[in-house]
């Protein structure tokens, strides 16, 4: 690793501020990703501002439309609260695979949101469930949030605050683990609206990241059960290839996820 | 006898301080001026080394030195040797390239070695490793054996035209030629046995440390077998004399056989604390473990057995081809050969058997023994080739393997091994009962009814451990002969010191060596301290792998305590003043058969060393030491049963069951046994379903972390179902066989059985990936 200057501000004005005087800076979240790559001398941040103690970005509140989760709130405590369990059980069941307890418990919902990584569980509960992402400057929809691979509509220095999910009528989370890394090879979260809309999302399958899959959205938005899906093809075209799936493998996997999922939501 | 005798599974007396973690690895030593090494390695898997400037890195702050292999080639080290000669059928011997421990002129895997960075932290010389700039001129590779041997392929070594190391045949081509000319049926099969990576918990690291006035090196290594390691160093790469080196293999976290060679970075750092007269560290990391340790497995075979109509095997016959990676690694030789194709008669009686095996060099990381070494391709070829040919020839795959069991022994196979004991049938029985094989089709009915595919597999394996008779693998061409040494110390107070050449490096040796002691004096094994890994303290040893430590450490540790009984009584008998023939070791005493008179151990032993009160012309003392040479290997065998489900939907396979019924001979701490089972049970099915090395065309290891390598995982794994059916040993006092590989060797083919069961396609390769399965069920593989 080479020489860096750690930054544990006690706001989001300091650390937005330290920031901007940096010369390369880049915030710390869980840092499962930074930390290894620093490690590995592939990243060099002259400063690493570390989110994880600011305590307006530490909790969870739910409305009746609506769970707000703020951005450093571990998985760990994401996956025990009574709230999400309450309001939206799909994100505690996510929670609940994602990763190992290690991880858990250091990983924060917005450092997973900030990273999007292809195969990240988080995006696809932010895509299907229509989530609004608050930042220190603006909220930005779901929608307009995931830009491909390692890519958000995040501007430079720009903190993510807190996640608000419209509680949904019916949700769920099927995932298909990656055998080595436990990251999503293919993971799907489906929701169904209070106003009847449906949205479906899928992890882990697409070159470009997460992304919704409007053929299943428009078979359960006409009947909302698993054997809606069977006549749904799945191309394989933009799907992911490696030795753990085939492009044409990863396709069986988002109608297979997607169907598991209907049932499980009910 | 006692309650912490042979038999009793007394709880592991080195697992306080692993588990308090007051262990002591290579890694926690800190000597006075230690530098830190940090290599310099190809990105390429093939290439010139044109030049490499390091005139900008010696100038950077905290760096002591940066040396080159040019450099190493200049002071006379000797290149890295292979211990095992091979001779092709024509009577030529095995072609092998020169490996110098860093390269002076080509590259051939990436992740060789070209440069070393000596500083004064490990950090400082990372930052100075990347401004040494090495000009490369890359090369083209070959990834896999098939693109080794494709007329007009890349070439590796001058040595080796074809990049073939050797083409080697064992058994009867004319005997089997007819056999399968007059057979009823013909069963042939293509398998692959995929490349392991061993991933040991803690990484290979070494401390040397030359000391100018003795002229006296130390090397700190993570070693199986220190001894081994001295001997090679001294002898052959020309670094320090045997008598002024000493190597210390402390407390060493998992070895799977990856820690048995002497590698590249060890003989730098002993050569490098020369040159800049300070001890050098070098510790790897993970990532250096994935490209540097010798990986294991990695062959391609076609297998074809013939039946006559009784369904009895006449004949079988194998071509395999065996991927070396690109140079010769210390057994690397042996592995396809004398430990693989011995054992291709499995647990049957087959009249002829003949088997070629084709080395191969290829631009990837050498490949050597590996927990199991040619066992577990010998079992896994033989194991599917019996459930395939069960299948094709319509017959239960339990009752097919039971009309061809050896049932009688010794039994001779026509490969070299002579079984000298066993009961294959008794595990099988077990085996097939602790599965309720009877209840199986109801079971797999049901389970259809639910949507999932259910399958069962077998696997009856065997294996030779106790390595080995030295005078037989020296006939095959071994360098070293493999017996083992033993010295027992009974201290002035009573406590003993056994110093064993076994290293125990997670095997529990400090434990099962104690309670040999304890069975025969009937002490408590507090009293019994087992001393091992270090040159200076043990007399010498050949080490630890091939499940030999407690079949040919066990036995030296035995024939040296009867020595030390037989002096004891002696001396006891003076005492006592009677026949030294009616001395008998009870609870720690040595008492007159019939009489109450008797004396404690600890006052024999003070009596040895006052030396006051001694038999006439008896030296003073009470420690000896044994040499043992086993005489003939020992042969582990067991049935393993694994039942199982496959979803359909997703390829994914779940355990509904797996029994593991083994024949290790004695047991001596069960509990340390069952262990062992469970963790050869895992890299098994790791290989199975899990784990394997991949390289792109190119030659760069696709599969080079934890992130893409897939470990097997506790939840990866099912509760195992273990019993024991055992044949006492005759060839050993103990009547132990080993048992440290055996789960390794068993569990692969059980797995891949009972998943092409399940499935219906008997064509599915390792790792059985639910990306696999997927394809195989939905035929578009």
């Amino acid at each position: 690793m080479y020489e860096t200057t750690y930054h544990r501000p006690s706001s989001v004005a300091e650390a937005t501020a330290l920031f901007a005087s940096g010369s390369e800076p880049k915030y710390l979240a869980g840092g499962h990703t930074l930390i290894p790559v620093m490690k590995q001398r592939l990243a060099s941040p002259s400063d690493v501002i570390d989110l994880g103690r600011i305590k307006e970005l530490v909790g969870i509140e739910v409305s009746a439309d609506a769970l707000t989760i703020k951005a450093a709130t571990t998985y760990f405590d994401i996956m025990q609260s009574a709230d999400v369990k309450k309001a939206i059980p799909a994100i505690g069941h996510l929670t609940s695979v994602l990763g190992d307890p290690q991880v858990r418990h250091r990983g924060t919902i917005g450092g997973s949101i900030a990273n999007n990584d292809p195969a990240a569980d988080y995006p696809a509960a932010v895509l299907a469930l229509g989530a609004t992402v608050k930042t220190d400057k603006r909220s930005i929809a779901a929608d307009d949030f995931f830009k491909g691979l390692f890519t958000t509509a995040l501007a430079d220095g720009e903190i993510i605050t807190q996640i608000v999910f419209p509680i949904p009528a019916k949700a769920a989370y099927a995932k298909m683990r990656h055998p080595a890394s436990r990251f999503a090879l293919t993971g799907v979260f489906v929701a169904r609206t209070k106003a009847g809309d449906v949205r479906v999302a899928a992890t882990g399958a697409s070159q470009n990241g997460v992304m919704r899959i409007p053929a299943i959205e428009a078979a359960l938005k006409a009947n909302w059960s698993p054997g809606a899906l069977d006549s749904v093809k799945i191309s394989a075209d933009g799907l992911l290839t490696d030795i753990h799936g085939s492009s044409a493998y990863r396709a069986n996997l988002i109608k297979v996820m997607a169907q598991r999922a209907i049932a499980e939501a009910g | 006898m006692g309650v912490e005798g042979i038999g009793a599974s007394v709880v592991r007396k080195e697992d306080r301080r692993f588990i308090t973690g007051k262990g002591r690895y290579v890694d926690d030593i800190k000597l006075q001026g230690m530098t830190h090494a940090h290599f310099i390695r190809s990105p390429h898997a093939h290439a010139k080394v044109k030049n490499i400037d390091s005139s900008v890195a010696m100038k950077m702050p905290g760096v002591v030195g940066v040396l080159t292999g040019q450099e190493i080639v200049d002071d006379k080290v000797g290149n890295l040797i292979c211990g095992w000669a091979i001779s092709s059928k024509d009577g030529t011997p095995m072609k092998m390239g020169a490996w110098p421990a860093m390269a002076p002129e080509t590259v051939r895997f990436a992740g060789q070695a070209v440069a070393v960075v000596i500083a004064e932290t490990k950090n400082l010389a990372k930052d100075a490793a990347e401004a040494v700039i090495v000009t490369y001129e890359e090369l083209p590779a070959v990834a896999d054996i098939a693109a080794a041997i494709r007329p007009g392929a890349p070439q590796l070594h001058p040595e080796a035209p074809g990049n073939i190391v050797y083409d080697w045949a064992i058994g009867d081509e004319a005997a089997v030629k007819d056999a399968f000319s007059k057979a009823a049926n013909i069963v042939s099969l293509d398998l692959t046995n995929n490349r392991l990576v061993p991933n040991a918990m803690e990484p290979r690291a070494a401390i040397a440390e030359y000391n100018e006035a003795e002229e006296h090196f130390t090397l700190y290594t993570t070693s199986q077998n220190p001894h081994v390691a001295r001997l090679v160093l001294s002898a052959f790469y020309n670094i320090a004399q045997e008598h002024k080196l000493r190597v210390i293999a402390p407390d060493v976290g998992g070895g799977f056989g990856s820690k048995i060679y002497i590698y590249p970075e060890e003989m730098v750092a002993l050569w490098a604390s020369k040159k800049v007269r300070r001890p050098v560290k070098w510790t790897g990391d993970r990532s250096e473990a994935f490209l540097t340790d010798a990986h294991g497995r990695d062959h391609v075979s076609k297998a074809e057995m013939a039946f006559d109509k009784d369904n009895r095997i006449v004949a079988l016959r194998v071509k395999t081809h065996a991927n070396f990676g690109a140079y010769m690694s210390l057994f690397s030789s042996a592995v396809p050969t004398y430990l693989y194709a011995t054992l291709l008669s499995g647990q049957y009686n087959i009249p002829s058997i003949y088997a070629e095996v084709i080395a191969v060099y290829t631009n990837t990381t050498p490949v050597d023994a590996y927990r199991g070494a040619g066992r577990p391709e010998a079992s896994f070829l033989i194991e599917r080739m019996m459930e395939t040919a069960a299948r094709q020839l319509k017959v239960d795959p339990a009752d097919l393997r039971r009309k061809n069991f050896i049932t009688t022994f010794p039994h001779q196979t026509p490969v070299i091994m002579a079984y000298d004991i066993g009961d294959f049938g008794a595990s099988l029985d077990v085996a097939l009962k602790a599965i309720d094989y009877a209840g199986f089709p109801a079971r797999k009915e049901k389970a259809k009814k639910e949507g999932k595919l259910r399958g069962i597999g077998f696997s009856c394996y065997i294996e030779a451990c106790g390595i080995a008779p030295s005078k037989a693998v020296g006939s095959l061409g071994a360098g070293v002969g493999l017996w083992e040494s033993a010295e027992v110390r009974v201290n002035p107070v009573g406590t003993i010191e056994v110093l064993t050449g076994s290293h125990s490096h997670g095997q529990g040796h400090e434990t099962t060596f104690a309670q040999l002691v304890a069975e025969r004096l009937g002490v408590p094994i507090s009293q019994v301290q087992i001393v091992h890994g270090d040159t200076d303290k043990v007399q010498f040893g050949m080490g630890t792998y091939g499940s030999r430590s407690l079949a040919v450490g066990g036995t030296a540790i035995v024939k040296a305590m009867e020595k030390v009984e037989a002096k004891g009584k002696k001396i006891a008998a003076h005492l006592l003043e009677a026949s030294e023939g009616d001395i008998v070791i009870e609870n720690g005493e040595f008492k007159v058969t019939g009489t109450d008179k008797s004396i404690a151990l600890p006052m024999v032993a003070l009596a040895a060393y006052t030396a006051h009160n001694l038999p006439d012309g008896m030296e003073p003392g009470l420690k000896e030491t044994a040499f043992y040479d086993p005489t003939n290997f020992t042969f582990p065998a067991g049935a393993y049963i694994c039942e199982l489900e496959v979803d359909s939907g997703t390829g994914k396979t779940s355990f509904v069951n797996f029994v593991a019924v083994d024949d290790f001979g004695r047991l001596i701490n069960p509990m340390i046994v069952e262990g062992q089972v469970h963790g050869g049970l895992a890299q098994g099915i790791g290989q199975a379903l899990l784990e394997g090395a991949v390289y792109d065309s190119s030659g760069q290891l696709v599969t080079a972390s934890f992130m893409d390598y897939t470990m097997p995982r506790a939840d990866d794994l099912p509760s195992f179902k273990l019993s024991h059916t055992p044949t006492l040993c005759p060839g050993n006092p103990l009547g132990v066989k080993g048992c440290g590989e055996a789960g390794a060797i068993g569990a692969s083919a059980a797995v891949i059985n009972a998943i092409t069961d399940a499935i219906g396609h008997n064509k599915l390769e390792m790792p059985a990936t639910p990306d696999r399965v997927w394809h195989a069920i939905h035929g578009n593989a």
